[in-house]
């Protein structure tokens, strides 16, 4: 796969996923993405159950308009929010990303 | 048909073969061909990735499943959208990072075994089949009813079509014919949702009033259960909504028409903004078409419901608008049968010929030729089927698609990115299970054997009693990847886990030259 004849060094992959800033990133990352990834399968499935087993979305919210719509349009704001937050925390990772790069990897 | 019809049918077709034709010149290389160069910048490809998952299943068929089942019919809209997150949160970026052309690269940049990479081409070769099946044969029909022409007339004409955008314009052409019909179909769907809300007085809950009495299923047009009266098989298919799109290879390939895992990450938000607020717009569109046109007459055009949508703009707009909606609907399954041709022959000409064939060792001109290849050979495979298939019911392909997506590649490609431990064998086991597992179930479910005639292929008692067997074919397809990991010793020829780790998380690519 790789050029042997290749003129820059290989990277020790083994010693750089150890350096306290790569470290700290994938958990930094996993402890943000986690969350979040947890709270929007356990509300989307929530509202299969709650339909499927009880009646109480079945109730009129707003004029004729149940709750089972309305736990849908939250859902859909649920989407954008997070998709929004997401974005900028990216952001974020992207500056230690090229710290770690310049540091560690192309000297 | 009018002569509106006809300007209007002709201007799409003319617009995008013009595409093509600009997109043909600059497609030289084996990256042009299938990844548009990476040359697509956040918004385009955000476009072309709202413009290659709004379907004709999305367009078509969620707003006749609302017009026909109310609520029921809307949960496609909030699955297929949730799915975005799946995708944002854990599959986007490592995959731009890992990937060159193809999910199977993804994986083989872990697992360097050939079988590894056979198991992927032949997945997704599998998805992209019945999922072009199912676009063509709605194609037909669509076309059929629109122009009276032959059935088999109308899957040559969109076969013929698809084939020339692909061979000749590759990804570019295919990605910027998908961004103009995503514009053209955001348009018609709000033009169509602002007439519907006109006729309601811009009432938005007195809408939902209205609904009560417009259709024979009364209030319960508003509640959830029409269809699903069955929760697990409810669960089933949205598990199926949600996981599949991680592992539907012409999505997961617009990743790699971006220059860096950066755009492709905001290439997902500008998608997810465009398809939650299409998703919205399909209330009004089911709504009004359940009002305005009549259960019905929508019915009686076409029992899945196929037709609301143009039959709306028609009651709402006259001619010109039907026709309008329904040459937009054509562009929609071009656009996504030529995305579907381009990920199918990537998988053939990159994975099979470059990569396990020839191992790597292609010219360019090579790479190039044997995508054009491809590119016929899948194009000329899926028109013959689709030709045998006119009877075949469109919503169990397409959700047979997603099932195998979710079942075979989402274990697979989480694990790659996600889990050390995880090698060749989990990874082959999670596959074939995933694959064989859902197609097993599909053909002893209620698809193929339903006690009504003429439902399904078979008269009988299904033996499987869901539609959509995700609940229990991705559960077996992440089992068999961690049973499969657990019992097989580390193989050594594995490039390792820190690189790809690495790499995964930061984007970084050594020079190759």
């Amino acid at each position: 796969m790789m050029n042997p004849r290749q003129n820059e060094k290989k990277v020790d992959y083994a010693k750089v996923i150890q350096t306290d800033e790569f470290k700290s990133l994938v958990k930094r990352k996993k402890k943000f993405s986690t969350p979040y990834v947890i709270l929007f399968f356990i509300v989307f499935f929530t509202l299969p159950i709650l339909t499927s087993y009880t009646s109480i979305l079945e109730t009129r919210a707003i004029g004729w308009m149940t709750w089972t719509w309305l736990y849908a349009f939250g859902i859909f704001i649920m989407v954008w929010v997070l998709t929004s937050i997401y974005m900028n925390k990216a952001k974020e990772f992207d500056k230690n990303v090229e710290e770690i790069i310049k540091k560690h990897v192309v000297k | 048909m009018s002569s509106i019809s006809i300007i209007i049918f002709i201007g799409v077709i003319g617009l995008t073969l013009g595409i093509t034709y600009w997109a043909a010149k600059q497609t030289t290389t084996a990256s042009d061909f299938y990844t548009a160069g990476s040359s697509l910048t956040g918004w385009q490809n955000g476009m072309a990735i709202a413009g290659d998952y709004l379907s004709a299943a999305s367009f078509l068929g969620i707003a006749g499943a609302i017009s026909l089942n109310g609520f029921d019919g809307f949960y496609y809209s909030v699955g297929w959208l949730t799915a975005y997150l799946v995708v944002l949160f854990l599959v986007a970026e490592p995959l731009r990072n890992l990937g060159k052309f193809t999910m199977a690269d993804m994986i083989g940049a872990r697992f360097h075994a050939k079988k590894v990479r056979g198991a992927a081409a032949l997945n997704t070769i599998t998805i992209v089949l019945f999922y072009m099946l199912a676009q063509l044969v709605g194609a037909g029909a669509l076309i059929k009813l629109l122009f009276g022409l032959d059935y088999w007339l109308s899957v040559l004409l969109v076969g013929f079509m698809m084939t020339i955008y692909v061979l000749f314009g590759g990804m570019t052409a295919t990605s910027w014919v998908q961004i103009v019909k995503a514009v053209l179909l955001m348009a018609g769907t709000i033009i169509i949702s602002f007439l519907v809300l006109l006729k309601f007085n811009f009432n938005f809950v007195g809408m939902f009033d209205a609904m009560r009495t417009a259709t024979p299923h009364g209030e319960a047009f508003l509640h959830s259960g029409v269809v699903y009266k069955d929760p697990i098989g409810l669960i089933s298919v949205l598990i199926a909504l949600v996981l599949g799109t991680a592992g539907l290879p012409h999505i997961l390939m617009r990743f790699f028409t971006v220059k860096d895992a950066k755009t492709a990450r905001s290439s997902v938000i500008y998608a997810v903004w465009i398809i939650g607020l299409f998703y919205i717009l399909t209330i009004f569109l089911g709504f009004g078409a359940a009002k305005f046109v009549g259960v019905d007459a929508i019915v009686a055009e076409n029992a899945a419901g196929n037709m609301a949508a143009p039959m709306l703009a028609g009651v709402l707009g006259g001619d010109a608008l039907e026709s309008f909606v329904a040459a937009v609907a054509f562009a929609t399954i071009l656009a996504v049968v030529a995305g579907l041709v381009l990920s199918g022959a990537s998988a053939i000409a990159h994975d099979l010929y470059g990569e396990i064939i020839k191992k790597g060792k292609v010219t360019e001109k090579q790479q190039v030729n044997a995508a054009r290849i491809a590119s016929l050979g899948v194009s000329f495979v899926s028109i013959l089927l689709a030709l045998g298939a006119e009877k075949m019911n469109v919503a169990f392909l397409v959700s047979l698609a997603f099932c195998i997506a979710a079942s075979a590649n989402v274990p697979t490609i989480l694990f790659t990115i996600y889990w050390k431990r995880f090698n060749t064998t989990g990874a082959i086991a999670s596959m074939l299970t995933g694959l064989f597992t859902a197609l097993l179930l599909v053909a002893i479910s209620p698809n193929v054997i339903n006690p009504v005639e003429g439902a399904a292929f078979f008269v009988g008692d299904p033996i499987f009693p869901f539609g959509n067997p995700a609940i229990i074919s991705v559960p077996a397809g992440f089992l068999a990847a961690i049973i499969g990991t657990l019992v097989s010793s580390k193989s050594k020829d594995e490039i390792s886990y820190e690189e790809v780790k690495f790499k995964a998380e930061t984007g970084y690519k050594e020079l190759e030259n």
